[in-house]
Order: C-alpha cells, then sequence, then structure tokens
C-alpha cells in the first residue's frame, strides 16, 4: 500500500448527517467503527442510536466510482435513565461500539452507554409467512362454518427487511463511567472498562461478571489516577492493557493470576524536564489505546501525540508523531475552555503501516510509519464533491505565515475529530466532525 | 364455536396453527408446545410436505420458540410416519444447529442424537452423516460447533469408508480456525474417544488432545483436561505413561492458572482413570504442587480435593503418604492468606481423621481443627463445626468441646445475622453430639439469647431449634429448662418478645405433649389474650388454632371457646378474623 504522504491521494466519498449548521445534541456522533470485514460501518451518537452503513456491491462499470456505504439499519440503542438510588441521570450518548467476529448469517456489536452494555443482533430477513385458517390475509375473520380443511401457513418471498433486536443486557456492574469495552479472541469473553475497574464478562452470561482490574483505593482521597481505556490483545487471549490518566499503559497477563493487579509489563515514558509544565499530567493522559492488527505494536493517543510502542520494549515509545505541537502554547486556553479534556481517539489501517488520528478545526492527522511522513487533512463541505481530492492542510506554528497556511488562532476549537475509523483492509477511512460522518478513499488511478 | 357445517374438531387445530404465526411470542410457543397436536391431524403426509418445510424456515423466532421447537422434533418420529421417514426431520434441526444461540443449537444438537438412533444404517448413510458433514464444513462456527456433537453418535454405526471420513471431519475441527470450534472439538473429544476402536484412540485422538492440551489459547487447553480423563480409561495401563501423562504433567503446571484450576478441580477423576501407580509417583507430587500453587482459585480447588484424593490412595502406603507429603502441605493452608482456600479446606479438612485414624487424629489433625476454629472468617469455623460428626466418630467430641464452646459463642454473637442462623441450624446437631449435660451447662443460654435477638429470622430460626431440642432431649427435659423461660417471656415489656412466647408454644406444644400443653402453656396463652396490642391478641387466636388439637375438649369447651368468643368481638379487624378462623376451625361454633 502506498503511503499517503507518497503516491497516495485521499478523495472525498461520501458526506452522512444533516448539512445545515444548526446541530441537535442527540446527534453528534460519539463512536465510529468498521465490522471485520469493513462491509458494515457502524456510528453511535449522544441520542443513544447506532446507525449501520452497508458498502453496496461494486459497480462494474465504474471502477473509478469505489462502492458507497448506504444505510442498512438504524435503531435506538439506549435511552435515557434515572439511577433513583444515586439520583443520577445515565445518559444515552453511546460511548463505544466494538462489532463481534461473524458467527452464521447474522451481524453482533455491543453498544455501551456509561452503565449498560447491550449486544444487539442485526439480521435479514427476506420471507415471510402466508395463509390462514381463520381469517384472510388482510385480516378480516372468516366465517368459522367456511373450514372445511386445515391449511399450513407457507413462506414467499418479500421485500428485504433488516431487524435490530437485543439479544444480551449486561448491567449492573460499572459504579462509574464505562469507557470501553473489548471483544476477547477467544470469542466467548469481553472486558468493559470504567475509571476504576475493568471486569470480564461471558458474552452468554448477564447476570455475572468478573472483576479483573480494581485501582479504587481504600480511601478515595487517595486517588490518583483513572483509567482512560482498556483493550484486549489482538491475538493473545490472555493479554490486555489498560492506559491511565497518568500516561502509563499496563500489559496484564490473565494467565498470572484471576485478579490482574499485578500488571506484568508498565509502558512508561520518562518525562521531559525541560517541558514540564502545570499541565504536564493533564496532557500526558491516554485518551486512546490501540493495538496493531498484528499484535507486535500499540498505539496510544495523549492530547498532543501519539506514540507507537513496541509490546517487548516497556521504557520508552519506538515512535511519536505530533499532532498539534503547536498547541503547546495555548495550553492555558484550552484549559480554560476545556478542551484539553477532549479524548481524541486513534486507529490503525489495514497493513499497520499508517495511523490515523484527530485534531481540532475538522483537521485529521495521518503519520506514515515507514516513510516517517505525516499529512493534514480537512474535512468539510467545501470539499465535498465526488471524488474530489482532499488538498493537504498546514498550520502555521508563528513567524512568517505563508499562502496556503492557516494561523494557530484562526482555529476552530469547536469543530474536532474524535472519533476516526480505517476500513480493516482498503484504503477508506472514516471521519467523524460533529454530526456529520465524512468517508473518504484513496484515488484509484 | 365451528357451525353445523363446518368440521367441529378442526376448528382448535386451525387456531393452533393460526398462531404459530401470531404476533404474541406467549402465543407462537404455546402454538409449538402442541406441534404433536397439530402433526397428528394433519397426518404424516401433510406433516412432511408442508408443516416442516414451514418450520424449517422460521429459524428468524425468538429464542424460546426455537428452544420448544428443537425439543419437539426430537420426539417427532412417528408423526412423519415413523424410522422410515425420521430423515425428513434432518432440515428444520439443521437450520436450527446454526442458529447463535448455545442453548437452541444444544437443544438442536441433542434432537439431532436422539433421531440418529432412529435411522437405519442406510439411512444413517444416505441423510444423516451428508448433513454432520455439511455442518462440519459450513462457513459460520455455529455450524461447525454443533457437528462436534454429532461425529460419535454416528461413527459406530457407518461404514470404514465413511468412519474414515468422520475422523478426517474431526481432526479439521479440532485445529479450526476459531476457538469456538476448537473448544466445542475439545469438550467432545472424551466422547468420540469412546466410540473409536482402540487403534484409532492411539493413532489419531492421542495427537489431537496432546494439540489441543497445547493450543495457544487457555479456553482450549483447558477443555483438554477434561478428555483427559476419558481418554486415561479407554487406554490400558501400559500407555498411560507414554500417551497420556506427558500432557496431564504439562496441565498441572501450565502457565495459566485456569487450566491448573480445571487440573486440581478434576483430580479426583484423573486419580481413578491413571490408577494406583501413577497416582503415587506422579499424581502426589502434582497435587502438593497444586495445594501450593501461587493462585488462590487453583489452591482452593485442590483444598476441595483433600479429602477425595486421600481416601482414593492406594490403601497400603495410604497413611505413609498422608503423613509425609499431603500434611505438611494441608498445615499451610490452615493459615492461608485466602479465606476462600481456608474455607474450602474447612468443609473436608475433618473427613481426613476418618482415614488417619484416631492417634493421627490426635496428634497431628486436632490441632489443625483447633487453628481453624478460631479463624477469622465465619465461614471456616462454621465448615468446621458443620463436619463435627466426622471427628465424632473417630476421637469423640469432647477433646474438642474446649475450644468448641468459645468458636460458637462467637458465631452466636457475630454481627451478622446470617452467620448467626447458620450456626443456630447446627444447634440441634451439636447438642445431640455434646450432650444434655453439655448443653444445659453451656449452650443453653445461648439457644435461650437467640429468642429475643432483633433479627426476626433469627427469633423463627431459635423458635425452630428449640422444637428439635425437644425432640431431641424429650418432654421432661422441655418442661425443666425451656418451658419456663419461654413462658417467663410472656410477661417482656417489648410485645415482639410476648410474640416469642406465643411462636414457640406454637412449635414446642406438639413435642411437649398434652399435659404440658394443657397445664402450663394454655394459661399463659389464654392471659394473654388481654394484650394491649392487637398484634400478641391475633397471635393468641392464631395459637390457640394451633395448639387446639393438642388440648383435651374439656379444656378447648370451657377455656378456649370463651376467650376465642370474646376476641371474635375485638375492636381490631385481624384479632376478630383470626379469632373466627380458629373457632371455626376447632369446630367450637
Amino acid at each position: 500500500m502506498a503511503g499517503p504522504g507518497g503516491d497516495m491521494q485521499w478523495c472525498f466519498s461520501q458526506v452522512k448527517g444533516a448539512i445545515d449548521d444548526d446541530v441537535a445534541e442527540a446527534d453528534i456522533i460519539s463512536t465510529v467503527e468498521f465490522n471485520h470485514t469493513g462491509e458494515l460501518l457502524a456510528t453511535g451518537d449522544k441520542g443513544g442510536r447506532v446507525v449501520i452503513f452497508q458498502q453496496e456491491i461494486e459497480n462494474k462499470n465504474q471502477p473509478q466510482f469505489r462502492s458507497e456505504y448506504n444505510v442498512y439499519s438504524t435503531f435506538q440503542s439506549h435511552e435515557p435513565e434515572f439511577d433513583y438510588l444515586k439520583s443520577l441521570e445515565i445518559e444515552e450518548k453511546i460511548n463505544k461500539i466494538r462489532w463481534l467476529p461473524q458467527k452464521n448469517a447474522a451481524q453482533f456489536l455491543l453498544s455501551t452507554n456509561d452503565k449498560t452494555i447491550k449486544l444487539w443482533k442485526i439480521s435479514e430477513r427476506d420471507k415471510r409467512p402466508e395463509g390462514y385458517n381463520l381469517k384472510e390475509e388482510d385480516g378480516r375473520y372468516k366465517d368459522p362454518n367456511t373450514i372445511t380443511g386445515l391449511r399450513v401457513p407457507v413462506l414467499i418471498p418479500m421485500d428485504l427487511m433488516v431487524e435490530a433486536s437485543p439479544r444480551r443486557v449486561f448491567a449492573n456492574a460499572h459504579t462509574y463511567h464505562i469507557n470501553s469495552i473489548s471483544v476477547n479472541s477467544d470469542d466467548e469473553t469481553y472486558l468493559s472498562a470504567d475509571d476504576l475497574r475493568i471486569n470480564l464478562w461471558n458474552l452468554e452470561i448477564t447476570d455475572r461478571s468478573f472483576n479483573i482490574v480494581d485501582i479504587k483505593p481504600a480511601n478515595m482521597e487517595e486517588l490518583t489516577e483513572v483509567i482512560t481505556a482498556a483493550e484486549f490483545h489482538p491475538l493473545q487471549c490472555n493479554t490486555f492493557v489498560y492506559s491511565s490518566s497518568k500516561g502509563t499503559i499496563r500489559l496484564c497477563d490473565m494467565r498470572a493470576s484471576a485478579l490482574c493487579d499485578k500488571h506484568s509489563k508498565l509502558f512508561e515514558e520518562p518525562e521531559d524536564p525541560s517541558n514540564r509544565s502545570f499541565f504536564s499530567e493533564i496532557i500526558s493522559s491516554i485518551s486512546d489505546v490501540k493495538f496493531s492488527h498484528n499484535g507486535r505494536y500499540m498505539m496510544t493517543r495523549d492530547y498532543l501525540s501519539v506514540k507507537i510502542w513496541d509490546l517487548n520494549m516497556e521504557n520508552r515509545p519506538v515512535e511519536t508523531y505530533q499532532v498539534h505541537e503547536y498547541l503547546r502554547s495555548k495550553l492555558c486556553s484550552l484549559y480554560e475552555n476545556d478542551c484539553i479534556f477532549d479524548k481524541f481517539e486513534c486507529c490503525w489501517n489495514g497493513d499497520d503501516s499508517v495511523v490515523m488520528t484527530g485534531s481540532y478545526n475538522n483537521f485529521f492527522r495521518m503519520f506514515d510509519r515507514g516513510q516517517r511522513r505525516d499529512m493534514t487533512l480537512e474535512a468539510s463541505r467545501e470539499n465535498s464533491k465526488p471524488m474530489q481530492v482532499l488538498k493537504p492542510r498546514k498550520v502555521c506554528a508563528g513567524g512568517k505565515r505563508k499562502k496556503d497556511e492557516i494561523s494557530v488562532d484562526s482555529l476552530d476549537f469547536n469543530k474536532k475529530i474524535l472519533h476516526t475509523a480505517w476500513h480493516p483492509q482498503d484504503n477508506i477511512i472514516a471521519v467523524a466532525t460533529t454530526n456529520n460522518l465524512y468517508i473518504f478513499q484513496d484515488k484509484v488511478n | 364455536m365451528a357451525g353445523a357445517d363446518g368440521d367441529d374438531s378442526l376448528y382448535p387445530i386451525a387456531v393452533l396453527i393460526d398462531e404459530l404465526r401470531n404476533e404474541d411470542v406467549q402465543l407462537r410457543l404455546n402454538s409449538i408446545k402442541k406441534l404433536s397436536t397439530i402433526a397428528l391431524a394433519l397426518g404424516v403426509e401433510r406433516t412432511r410436505t408442508e408443516l416442516l418445510p414451514f418450520l424449517t424456515d422460521t429459524i428468524y423466532d425468538e429464542d424460546e420458540v426455537l428452544l420448544a421447537l428443537a425439543e419437539q422434533l426430537g420426539n417427532f418420529t412417528m408423526l412423519v410416519g415413523g424410522p422410515e421417514y425420521v430423515h425428513c426431520l434432518l432440515p428444520p434441526l439443521e437450520s436450527l444447529a446454526t442458529v447463535e444461540e448455545t442453548v437452541v443449537r444444544d437443544k438442536a444438537v441433542e434432537s439431532l442424537r436422539k433421531i440418529s438412533q432412529e435411522h437405519s444404517p442406510v439411512d444413517l448413510e444416505v441423510h444423516f452423516e451428508p448433513l454432520v458433514k455439511r455442518l462440519a464444513s459450513g462457513d459460520w462456527f455455529t455450524s461447525r460447533t454443533s457437528a462436534c456433537g454429532l461425529f460419535s453418535v454416528c461413527y459406530p454405526r457407518v461404514s470404514s469408508t465413511v468412519k474414515a471420513e468422520i475422523r478426517q471431519h474431526f481432526r479439521t475441527l479440532c485445529s479450526d480456525d476459531t476457538p469456538m470450534v476448537r473448544r466445542a472439538a475439545a469438550s467432545k473429544l472424551g466422547e468420540f474417544a469412546k466410540v473409536l476402536e482402540l487403534d484409532y484412540v492411539k493413532s489419531d485422538i492421542i495427537s489431537l488432545f496432546t494439540a489441543l492440551a497445547s493450543d495457544e489459547q487457555d479456553s482450549v487447553r483447558l477443555l483438554a483436561v477434561e478428555a483427559c480423563v476419558s481418554i486415561a480409561t479407554l487406554l490400558p495401563q501400559e500407555d498411560l505413561e507414554s500417551l497420556v501423562m506427558p500432557t496431564l504433567r504439562q496441565a498441572a503446571e501450565d502457565k495459566s492458572w485456569r487450566v491448573r484450576y480445571m487440573v486440581a478441580d478434576k483430580f479426583s477423576e484423573l486419580q481413578k482413570a491413571v490408577g494406583p501407580e501413577i497416582t503415587k509417583n506422579d499424581l502426589v507430587p502434582a497435587f502438593q504442587n497444586l495445594l501450593k500453587d501461587c493462585e488462590a482459585e487453583v489452591r482452593a480447588a485442590a483444598a476441595n480435593k483433600v479429602k477425595e484424593f486421600c481416601e482414593n490412595l492406594p490403601e497400603d502406603n495410604r497413611e505413609q503418604i498422608i503423613m509425609t507429603h499431603i500434611l505438611p502441605c494441608v498445615k499451610e493452608l490452615v493459615s492461608d492468606t485466602n479465606q476462600h482456600v481456608k474455607s474450602a479446606l474447612a468443609s473436608v479438612i475433618m473427613g481426613l481423621s476418618t482415614i488417619l485414624g484416631k492417634d493421627n487424629t490426635i496428634e497431628h489433625l486436632l490441632p489443625l481443627f483447633l487453628a481453624q476454629l478460631k479463624d477469622e472468617c465465619p465461614e471456616v469455623r462454621l465448615n468446621i463445626i458443620s463436619n463435627l460428626d466426622c471427628v465424632n466418630e473417630v476421637i469423640g467430641i469432647r477433646q474438642l468441646s474446649q475450644s468448641l464452646l468459645p468458636a460458637i459463642v462467637e458465631l452466636a454473637e457475630d454481627a451478622k445475622w446470617r452467620v448467626r442462623l447458620a450456626i443456630i441450624e447446627y444447634m440441634p446437631l451439636l447438642a445431640g453430639q455434646l450432650g444434655v449435660e453439655f448443653f444445659d451447662e453451656k449452650l443453653n443460654t445461648l439457644c435461650m439469647a437467640w429468642l429475643i435477638d432483633h433479627v426476626y429470622a433469627i427469633r423463627e430460626a431459635a423458635t425452630c431449634n428449640l422444637m428439635k431440642l425437644v425432640e431431641k432431649f424429650g418432654a421432661e427435659w422441655a418442661q425443666n429448662t425451656i418451658v419456663p423461660k419461654v413462658l417467663g417471656m410472656a410477661n417482656d415489656p417489648n410485645y415482639l418478645h410476648r410474640m416469642t412466647t406465643l411462636f414457640c408454644i406454637n412449635a414446642l406444644s406438639e413435642a411437649c405433649g398434652q399435659d404440658i400443653t394443657t397445664k402450663q402453656m394454655l394459661p399463659v396463652v389464654l392471659k394473654m389474650s388481654n394484650d394491649q396490642v392487637a398484634n400478641v391478641r391475633f397471635n393468641v387466636a392464631k395459637s390457640l388454632q394451633k395448639i387446639g388439637p393438642v388440648l383435651d375438649s374439656n379444656a378447648l369447651q370451657t377455656e378456649v371457646k370463651p376467650v376465642l368468643e370474646k376476641l371474635a368481638t375485638d375492636t381490631d379487624m385481624d384479632v376478630k378474623y383470626f379469632a373466627q378462623e380458629a373457632i371455626s376451625v376447632l369446630v367450637l361454633a
């Protein structure tokens, strides 16, 4: 695959969502996730809805237009609730979606809000039964006297119908807000992590889960760090990692003991004393952790950078990429408008050669690991003509602004790209701006 | 409903058929459960050609409907025309065997296994075996997991060519890409080995077993431990060492605690399967390691097996093995850091005394019992107390009584009411073993104190406990020790305690007999009918109803009746109600 900084160019493919600038809170996209084949793409929003897009069968006549994603199914996954015991409102916002490996003709996904995880089945139906004994097909009852024989209904073809049905509800296991869910490669368990604990569930059992990590101190005043993200290793079923607000990542081996309070590896980069400031701890907090597909590396995202760690080296990352270093001088105002607490996610491309993450002003960044090149692109309505090539953007960090450069001061911090996803094989990416989902793909020559 | 022209008998069936597609799940479920009625009405021909095709395509339905359907189809052979046509049931069961719900799939497989027996050998090869193959090579892992459960039922009844194919399919599934399928194969490995010829067990099964036991996923490896039991039972003793033991040794030292847990959990079965020689040489050290495992879950599982393991050791040097190898580990477990380990041990440790005999028990086990009786965790103490009978037979309980008493007293006063409840339940057993004298001296006060516990469940259990004690020690003992104290509570200022008197009388009257009931209890009950608390008064009515049958008719007429009649005119509604009920039950009106 050609790197994004090299020959490859990205072009606009589709944009989903309303066009007007007036954004309804419920429409804000809160998570984006491709399934394992890339044929389906799911988004979750603050209104508790899940929308699934399906890639159309490729059009052989127009090879330059790769198949588009169209709405396949939309359903309300979570509803707002109220915890009467604690007097707490539970938002319906979908925090994470994870697809399960396909096990039969239907598709399954886990979706979670702050407290409750649900397993959904998305299935197709193309037949319907026909033929009643006691009534006509339109519902009118027949005269029972006319029944002289029995009729067994037959199934006849009908228009394809996609149904989403809740199969399991995993509730009441989290005191704090769930930030991550991750399906294990053993196909039967998954983990869910909140601020202080990680639980292990069997996908078929909803009435109990096992607590595998608990960092809650006996006295909450001694609390110094929280869990920010957790993920299972893609191949080793016994390994998972969790990241903390202090910028460390712990790798745990579930074979060693039932309670994984003692990590087997601790990934931590010594702090550079020259960069120390009031904001050091806040910006070092890890907002996302993702294993590479091959399981050799993991990527972490903190406020200003993306780091790639080799699982075999704990003392420093093998690669560090600056996402928006020009913000370092703006941390004070970013603290005041709370942007410094934004949780940016990150993702790998299909062969782990490129990583992607979001930034402000609807910019998103790609880093080509082999060629050590990076690129800033923008998701905007102006670029939304079919197959229009995205122009790389440049932010001017100070000094004299060149033509085509954008000044740091003119960046719009309300337009942020927190959630992105990369097709598991192809160069197709999904980028969520506030309430729009952009799909881009590489330009096919 | 059906008119004169229609066929009366058709109407209910027509309803059932229509409800197969009703919106309401409950109605669909009802219809599916009466599927045999529908099939009977349709006759075998239409069942085969119309009903079954319809059912084959209903896999969209709710799990509970599908589960019921899968179960029904297992008993459908006669309804489709007998064994000759049994293969017509395969298509719907095949589609049920691919759904995502494990319970439904398992039920479909169970029904398939059942009807496989009704296939003729020819049909088995023509219809059943192709289905197994289709499932085994299905695209989705749900179908492949289902296939794993079907090999063993068709293997014994097919030709040798087909047998070779089946073995090949099983082999393929054992190395499937999905752990789900490998787990299904691993869990059926033992069952499949049982129907295989011994040569194939040695050539095929052993290599599969070894591969599964070293699978990269521990969820697969742990299932191989179970298969180990069945395989070891099938092999001649001389082959065990070379074919099974290397794998078993490896499992007992697996890096994953879940695999070691499984070994500990299956230890008794493994011990029986490999026989006494290997047990002595291999399993004893393995068991020692499991008792010392770094993971508490494993230690607890092993601790649970201590008694069974020791019991099953070869008798000739059992005592020596236990004393030199097992007991030192057990001693360490008594002071384990994990309370689940200690309480697992406490639930079986007393059993060792019968195996080791009086002298060893006094010298080696008794200090351990005593230490556990003083354990900080109530569950440990309770487990020791609940198993006292084992020691009683060997050394007599007197040896323990000095330590027993403080332990019992402490549990009796534990802050958690469930702990108090548990010890009350052992009281009759303890009383029986300690004897009446010891009981009167040390435990009687406790039993009485529970009657005024502030938790109702404890007061209730204490009442029931008194009844059991009276059954054990007799009416005379009751009259001297219990009844006066119980009746004394009738004057307690707390109405809850006064009610406890009534509850005790209810429980004790029968065991104490007519004399005590009439002469001592009845006057107290009658006096309480003037209580100012209505709850006490209506409980008087209930008590009178309860003890009425024990009294003689004279007392009933002259003493009980007037009181009940008075209560029946009480100002309180409930008092009236229960008084009237008592009058009518005792036929005093």
